[in-house]
This record gives structure tokens, C-alpha cells and sequence, in this order.
């Protein structure tokens, strides 16, 4: 009977959300997703940022409840701190192809071999990561309110995703889960290395 | 009772379902799709490959741990040192017999349920991904995302792998047994054929 009820209110609360709900655009072109979720999507389709935040994450959560805590914490702040410092630099930059090659096999490797790192080296991994990508993402932006949420909004979406994907990672008991996270690690290793041979091809 | 139970045949079905998949577009940046798609397709794109990456799959399955996940691990990384010689234009010498005798042997292999040493296997595995990483790396696309074409490579040829090993786990079976025996003879009689055209 409990059940039922929980339904029939959840049911309510939604009825009651969608009587509230705004207008919905499609084809957003015009009006934008507003700054906060240009942020976040920024984020979720630049994989330059993406996928090391992923393989830190992977890497925390191989280690531990503690490691992802620290992860999850350290990487938001040092990226928002670097943001904070980007916001200075006038001039746009971009993630290099080669910083984007190294992070992968660095990170990527780290994830395969589940290497023992101490919490303080991944503290440190964390926020070199953090504070290096977070001044990339803001440099160019400017003081800008638009900008600043923007920046908020890519800061938001790190923690969340460096959250779920070291907390799934974290409650891994099984030895075949465990491989598949570093099978994924060696995934983005091997994805760094064919980057960082382009790259030479390129230059 | 289990909260997950695995459904091998079933994991096999979808995955080769998923291998023949359309493209999808939704207000992608036609450009970075190209790029993730052209990777993608690349590995997938030659039945020689193909092959050879099923079949390391199918004898990791075979061989047990470590070798399940050692060798589809070992051939991505050393595949792409073998792209990096070919992206630099470092010759290789003989390299489509180098790719059909890697259908051959590993086909032989699965056949007649060769157990090596892991070392052996790896190393083996090893100088066959050398061919294959140059041969793709030597086709490389100008003008590509080199990002996404790389993800894609490889999540391509780590997904050849795990149909491999989907299909690797009917041995689970005794009639399983007899069928992956079957798979590995078929995939050396297309090495023998891959070799006859390179030969010709």
C-alpha cells in the first residue's frame, strides 16, 4: 500500500512541476540553453576536457572512497581557481594537441596498470589537471556575468561527472568490473598514444 | 540468487547487431563527427582486420586469465606504435603478409586450442598489431579531427575484440567448444586467402 501511495504522489508532484513548467524551444539556436548550460554542454562535448576528468576519475575511484573524495574536491576547486585566473588572459587558448596526447597516456596508463599512487600524488595530479584546464576554458572569456557562469556551469559539470564516475568506480567489487575500468584505461592510453603520433606526423 | 547474470550469447548478438549500426546524425558539427566516424569505421572497414581482431578476442576467451584481458589490451597499445610508424612514414616491409599471417596463425591458434605461455601469446599478439597499426596508419585521412579519429580507432578495435571474446565465452559450452575450434579454422582459411592476393 506504501508503494501505491508513493506512486500516486510522485505522480502529483509531477502534474504539479508540469502546470509550472515554461515555455519549451526547440531548435535553441535563438534564444541559447543560457549561460550556465552553454557551460555544461561546452564540457560534456569538448572530450580535450572530458575524458581526463573521466580517467582522473577512474583513477580515484580504483583507489577508494577516501581517493574519490579528495579527487572529486580538489579537481573542482583548482579548475575553479584556474578559471578565476583565466578570466585575466585576454587571449583564447586552446587545449594543445600534445598537453591533450600527454594527459591521455599519463592518465590513461595510471588507469591500466591501477598504479598505487599515494593520496597525495593524486591530490597533486588533481589539481595540476584542474588549474591547467581551467584557465584554457576561461582565458579569452573575459569579466563578463554571462562568462563567469558560463565558466560556473563547466565547474558544476566536472564535479558531477568526476562524482558519478568515481562513485560507480568506488562501489566495483567484482574482479571482471575492476578490468573493464582499466581495459577503458588502457582505451585512453592507446588513444593518447595514436594523438601523439599525429601530432608529430602534423608537426 | 545473482543481481546480474551474464547472457553471453545474447552480449555476442547485440554486439555484432551494433557492429552493422547506421550513422546517426542530430546537429552534430558534420566535421567532428566525420573525424569520430572515419576512426570508427577504419578498423571495421577491412575484412583482414577484422578478422585478426576477432580472433585475438576469440583466443584470449580460450586461453582464460589474464590472457582475456591482456591480449585485447596488449594489440590497441601496441597497434597504435605500429600507427606512429606509419603516420612518420618508417618503412615496413611486407606488411599485407604480415596481416594475413596474423589470420593464419591466430586462426591455428583458436583451431587447435594453442595454450603458450602469456608472454609467448602477448608477444606474438604484439608483432602482429605492429602490421596492422602501420597499415592503418598509413591511410591516415588528412584534415581529420585527430582526437576524435584516434577515439574512434580505438573504441572500434576494443569493440572487435569483445565481440571476439562475447563470442570466445560459448565455450562455456561444450558444443561451444567445437563451434570456436570451427570459427578459428575459418579465419585461417581467410588468412590463406588474404595471403594468396597478397602474393598475387
Amino acid at each position: 500500500m506504501r508503494g501505491v501511495s508513493n506512486v500516486r504522489h510522485c505522480i502529483l508532484a509531477a502534474l504539479l512541476t508540469a502546470l509550472c513548467a515554461g515555455p519549451a524551444h526547440a531548435h535553441l539556436n535563438a534564444t541559447g540553453l543560457g549561460p550556465v548550460y552553454d557551460g555544461v554542454l561546452h564540457f560534456l562535448t569538448s572530450p580535450e576536457d572530458l575524458v581526463p576528468v573521466v580517467a582522473l576519475a577512474l583513477l580515484a575511484g580504483l583507489r577508494g572512497a577516501e581517493f574519490g573524495r579528495r579527487t572529486v574536491l580538489t579537481l573542482t576547486a583548482a579548475w575553479l581557481l584556474g578559471s578565476l585566473g583565466g578570466l585575466g588572459i585576454a587571449e583564447i587558448l586552446t587545449v594543445n594537441s600534445v598537453w591533450s596526447a600527454l594527459s591521455f597516456m599519463l592518465l590513461g596508463g595510471l588507469v591500466l596498470t591501477d598504479a598505487g599512487l599515494s593520496l597525495w600524488i593524486l591530490t597533486l595530479l588533481a589539481a595540476l589537471l584542474g588549474a591547467v584546464h581551467g584557465v584554457i576554458n576561461a582565458s579569452g572569456v573575459g569579466w563578463s556575468g554571462a562568462g563567469i557562469f558560463a565558466l560556473l556551469g563547466v565547474a558544476s559539470m566536472v564535479f558531477v561527472c568526476c562524482v558519478l564516475v568515481a562513485a560507480f568506480v568506488t562501489q566495483l567489487r567484482s574482479h571482471w568490473a575492476r578490468i573493464a575500468v582499466r581495459i577503458a584505461g588502457s582505451w585512453i592510453a592507446a588513444t593518447g598514444m595514436l594523438m601523439a603520433g599525429w601530432s608529430l606526423h602534423a608537426g | 540468487m545473482n543481481a546480474v547474470r551474464v547472457y553471453p550469447l545474447r552480449a555476442a548478438i547485440i554486439a555484432i547487431a551494433l557492429l552493422f549500426a547506421q550513422t546517426a546524425y542530430a546537429h552534430v558539427g558534420s566535421e567532428a563527427a566525420a573525424g569520430w566516424l572515419t576512426g570508427f569505421m577504419h578498423p571495421i572497414s577491412g575484412f583482414d582486420h577484422v578478422l585478426a581482431m576477432i580472433a585475438v578476442g576469440l583466443w584470449g576467451a580460450q586461453l582464460g586469465m589474464p590472457a582475456i584481458w591482456v591480449l585485447p589490451v596488449a594489440f590497441p597499445l601496441v597497434m597504435v606504435l605500429g600507427a606512429m610508424l606509419g603516420f612518420l612514414g618508417v618503412p615496413l616491409p611486407g606488411i599485407e603478409f604480415g596481416i594475413a599471417a596474423s589470420a593464419i596463425l591466430l586462426g591455428v591458434a583458436v583451431m587447435l586450442r594453442w595454450r603458450p605461455p602469456l608472454v609467448v601469446a602477448a608477444l606474438l599478439v604484439g608483432v602482429f598489431a605492429i602490421f596492422h597499426g602501420h597499415a592503418h596508419g598509413a591511410e591516415l585521412p588528412p584534415e581529420q579531427s585527430a582526437m576524435l579519429y584516434s577515439m574512434g580507432f580505438v573504441i572500434a578495435t576494443g569493440l572487435l575484440h569483445a565481440l571476439g571474446i562475447g563470442i570466445g565465452t560459448l565455450q562455456r559450452w561444450t558444443w561451444g567448444h567445437g563451434l570456436l575450434r570451427a570459427a578459428g579454422a575459418m579465419i585461417a582459411v581467410g588468412g590463406v586467402m588474404f595471403l594468396s592476393k597478397a602474393i598475387a
